[in-house]
């Protein structure tokens, strides 16, 4: 008998379904094609650009402060370790040593960025597997560090901080209070979040061996952050090339070698308990000292090339910089996480249901533009 | 056996679940966390660095601190300031003086940067703690900071 | 005091006596279809209100406070919006079975509601295989799914629909099975005699263990027969955007909203009947006033609501595969056996007789 005929009675047909780029899983505006043979993902193929607003264009346009706050609107939810990514490499560039203080604060704050996206991320990563309660959970500590921005620096999102040479106002006097507050605060809620959604059978069953990515996949995408860490791929920047304060403090990378989607959900559930020790070991220990050390009012960078790369929430964050001596770049390039993690996208779905697309990409922590700049 | 485990372990994790959540339920009285925003208006208070809008803060003689040096005009990264000024003869020393006829301030493009605050040498600028920026037509947002009439307050200089 | 029965029982004399006896039949018939309508409509928009509300209390929100008093009248406004908003729909969709869809869904969740005796002889239809109807029925409102998710000519909206048939093909076994287990004790399909069977202790008090498994088997079967979280795999916000009602509008969506919230009302009347001795009182505390019935009927009900409500805020949604492998794998052996074990205790009298 001719199975070829007979199967071709039965042949199942692929369609091709656009997902966004209005879509609530999509986390904006990041448009999906998805090839699909039922459930079954055949292809994803991200389709980019749809915020993009040429922020790289626009640094080669702009004075070096300036170019700080563009930053906080690329990944924002990890603005201030965006605008220290700049300020490092332009202080590297200029040979100048800010005062300990400044380190240690820009740290502190750093750490409470990402604890703040990792709670918006965790309040996400629930709802999009539906289970919408923790949006609101994830929100409500996620408050509480950006009362503390905002009294410090004047903002809740888009910060603009640092500045090249230290920062741009002293820590609020509240500031110390509040953040222990917070740890304090914090330390009660992550159990409650491993009881929520961690422990949750149906949760587990969701992520466990789901959207696999070996550790050589991992290094060959690019993958950095979390994602790259969930793969067993150690690629913490604060540990392999710390800065600011980073060299002053100790803690663990959280590093699990699983590689499925539960792994990079544990990474940044460890991630929260590491950065939660740093902010304890630094809150007490401020330096005294100055704020910042003054800076020519136009900073021209030396000519020559400069790399400066730091742990944003997503991950590896670089900033690679063209001087020709003017007072603008040449040219400069960041090395967003998000671009390189959404390219493990396709990889790391195919073959799943359109359930597991939507929690593997959850896993992923998608932040939009920071994929287009 | 594992079967039976598997049910077991599964009851008890969604009951931990049921439980957090139940707790916000049961407290659900005291543990709101929403703002009743257009109520609570005169009591919500923002913080003292709250970034809401550029002002220029004028005294009772209608004096602003302003000299008109462009320093914030050449800070600002979007062109959201721009300064309108002339030089001025002062009767008194026979000088000619920068002064300022206008100081726009478009809060449409501004983007909350603080760049021009910092870059200002004679503190004529600051932040407002307003937080309610909308308006009907974006003509509105194209503000001009100094007063009519105001000039520059003694003894500020560059 | 047997004033609702009173009540009944007046009209329906009054109406024989105006009239021949096969037009007042049909005309009470529709004037108590008239009565359940508009009082259900009304139930299933403030069964909306406290599921938000519900949810807020989760969620450290507050719901919904703006509209009339605590924002009692939300829904209602709500309902007003959707009545006047405009009907859109796609280009090449199958325009007979789009527009016959939601009436398919709303039409079976109401007739279910017709056999619930809410106090002693308060009932609209009083039949000998009540609960056979109310299963039958329930099943009915699957096809509105698939005829809405199919002809809206909408890939969404057709997986959606999919899974919806998967879904409820599957769950409905559980359901029945659950019930039969219940119904091995009373001894009666009909709903009236198998609340008056429990005149001597709840039947999940007479059935003990199998009962309590039969009722969270119940209740989880019951969740996926509604559509709701953990089973919303047929609207799943976070895949598939609305899921099946995705080209829906105005009060064709309504008509899907409003049949699930009274849906849900059936799931938790059915458990209330089978499990809580539906309109009885607790120990018989206020056996003389069998018009209170009603109120410990909806009290009980809207207990199970909220827990239902409980358990769409609290856990993640399961995947389709893992859906069915809840279903089969788990449910129905553990059912099959349950129903032996309760066979067993019913033989051997090994029920618990208050």
């Amino acid at each position: 008998m001719d199975t070829t005929r007979v199967n071709s009675n039965f042949k199942s047909e692929e369609y091709f379904i656009n997902m966004g780029p209005q879509h609530p899983a999509t986390h904006g505006v990041l448009r999906l094609l998805l090839t699909i043979d039922g459930e079954i993902i055949k292809k994803v193929e991200p389709d980019l650009g749809y915020i993009h607003r040429s922020i790289e264009k626009m640094c080669e346009r702009d004075s070096y402060q300036q170019i700080v706050h563009l930053t906080d609107r690329m990944d924002y939810l990890s603005s201030h370790i965006n605008n220290e990514a700049v300020c490092l490499t332009v202080e590297n560039a200029l040979e100048l040593e800010v005062p300990e203080r400044v380190k240690v604060i820009r740290t502190i704050i750093g750490e409470l960025t990402r604890i703040a996206s990792h709670c918006l991320w965790w309040g996400v990563m629930g709802m999009d597997v539906g289970a919408l309660t923790t949006y609101f959970y994830g929100f409500r500590d996620r408050e509480m560090v950006n009362d503390i921005f905002e009294e410090t620096c004047g903002a809740r999102l888009t910060m603009n901080y640092n500045i090249p040479g230290g920062l741009m106002y002293d820590i609020h006097p509240n500031f110390i209070q509040r953040t222990k507050d917070f740890v304090a605060h914090f330390k009660t809620k992550i159990p409650e979040y491993d009881k929520l959604l961690t422990g949750n059978v149906i949760f587990q069953k969701r992520m466990k061996g789901v959207g696999i990515l070996s550790k050589e996949d991992a290094i060959s995408f690019g993958a950095s952050g979390p994602v790259g860490r969930g793969s067993g791929y150690s690629c913490d920047v604060r540990k392999h090339h710390p800065y600011s304060a980073l060299d002053k403090v100790t803690f663990n990378e959280s590093l699990k070698t699983a590689g499925d989607s539960l792994a990079r959900y544990e990474v940044r559930i460890m991630e929260m308990w590491e950065s939660l020790s740093i902010i304890e070991q630094l809150i007490d220990n401020i330096p005294e000292g100055d704020y910042k050390v003054a800076t020519k009012a136009v900073i021209k960078l030396p000519k020559g090339e400069y790399y400066q790369k730091v742990e944003a929430a997503r991950g590896e964050l670089g900033v690679y910089v063209i001087s020709t001596g003017t007072k603008n770049p040449y040219r400069l390039k960041f090395r967003s996480p998000g671009f390189s993690n959404i390219s493990l996208l396709n990889h790391i779905a195919v073959g799943g249901k359109i359930g597991d697309l939507v929690a593997s990409m959850a896993t992923l922590d998608i932040v939009v533009p920071d994929i287009d700049r | 056996m594992s079967y039976f485990s598997n049910i077991y372990n599964g009851i008890k994790s969604l009951l931990t679940g049921m439980s957090v959540t139940g707790k916000v339920f049961l407290n659900a009285r005291k543990g709101t966390i929403t703002q009743q925003y257009p109520e609570n208006r005169e009591t919500l208070k923002m913080f003292d660095r709250f970034r809401g809008e550029v002002v220029m803060p004028h005294d009772e003689d209608n004096e602003h601190r302003c000299t008109g040096c462009q320093k914030c005009e050449i800070a600002c990264p979007n062109g959201s300031i721009e300064i309108i000024w002339d030089r001025v003869v002062n009767p008194e020393t026979g000088k000619k003086k920068k002064e300022i006829d206008q100081h726009i301030y478009h809060l449409g493009l501004c983007t909350m940067c603080s760049l021009c605050i910092e870059a200002c040498p004679t503190d004529a600028i600051v932040w407002a703690q307003n937080y309610e920026n909308s308006v009907y037509d974006r003509s509105f947002l194209t503000k001009v900071l100094n007063q009519p009439g105001s000039k520059l307050m003694d003894g500020v200089e560059d | 005091m047997n004033i609702s029965l009173g009540i009944t029982k007046t009209i329906h004399d009054w109406l024989f006596s105006v009239m021949p006896e096969g037009l007042a039949s049909i005309t009470e018939m529709v004037l108590i279809a008239a009565v359940y309508l508009g009082v259900f409509a009304v139930f299933g928009l403030y069964l909306v209100l406290l599921e938000r509300k519900v949810a807020a209390w989760f969620q450290l929100r507050m719901g919904p406070n703006r509209v009339g008093f605590k924002g009692l009248l939300q829904t209602l406004a709500d309902a007003l919006k959707l009545v006047s908003k405009e009907l859109t729909g796609t280009e090449k969709a199958d325009k007979f079975l789009y527009n016959l869809a939601p009436y398919f869904v709303i039409i079976s969740a109401l007739m279910a509601l017709a056999v619930f005796p809410f106090t002693q002889e308060f009932q609209a239809f009083d039949i000998n295989i009540g609960i056979f109807f109310l299963i039958a029925i329930s099943s009915i409102g699957v096809i509105g799914i698939l005829l809405g998710g199919w002809s809206s000519n909408n890939k969404f909206a057709l997986i959606g629909a999919m899974r919806s048939g998967v879904q409820t093909i599957s769950y409905e076994l559980s359901v029945g099975l659950s019930l039969l287990t219940m119904v091995l004790i009373t001894g009666s399909l009909q709903l009236s005699e198998i609340v008056e069977v429990q005149k001597n202790g709840w039947l999940i008090v007479q059935g003990h263990i199998p009962a309590v498994i039969a009722f969270m088997i119940f209740m989880i079967a019951g969740t996926a027969e509604t559509n709701r979280a953990p089973f919303d795999m047929v609207e799943a916000e976070s895949e598939l955007g609305a899921g099946f009602h995705t080209e829906y509008s105005g009060m064709k969506f309504a008509y899907f909203f409003l049949a699930e919230f009274i849906n849900m009302f059936i799931i938790s009347a059915i458990a209330t009947t089978m499990f809580f001795g539906g309109w009885l009182s607790p120990f018989g505390i206020t056996e003389s006033l069998p018009w209170l019935g009603v109120f410990w009927f909806l009290g009980k009900t809207l207990v199970i609501v909220i827990l239902m409500m409980w358990f769409r805020w609290t856990f993640p949604r399961l995947r389709i595969d893992q859906l069915l492998t809840l279903e089969w794998k788990y449910l129905l052996p553990i059912n099959l056996v349950n129903i032996v074990v309760m066979a067993f205790i019913v033989w051997q009298n090994l029920i618990i007789q208050l």
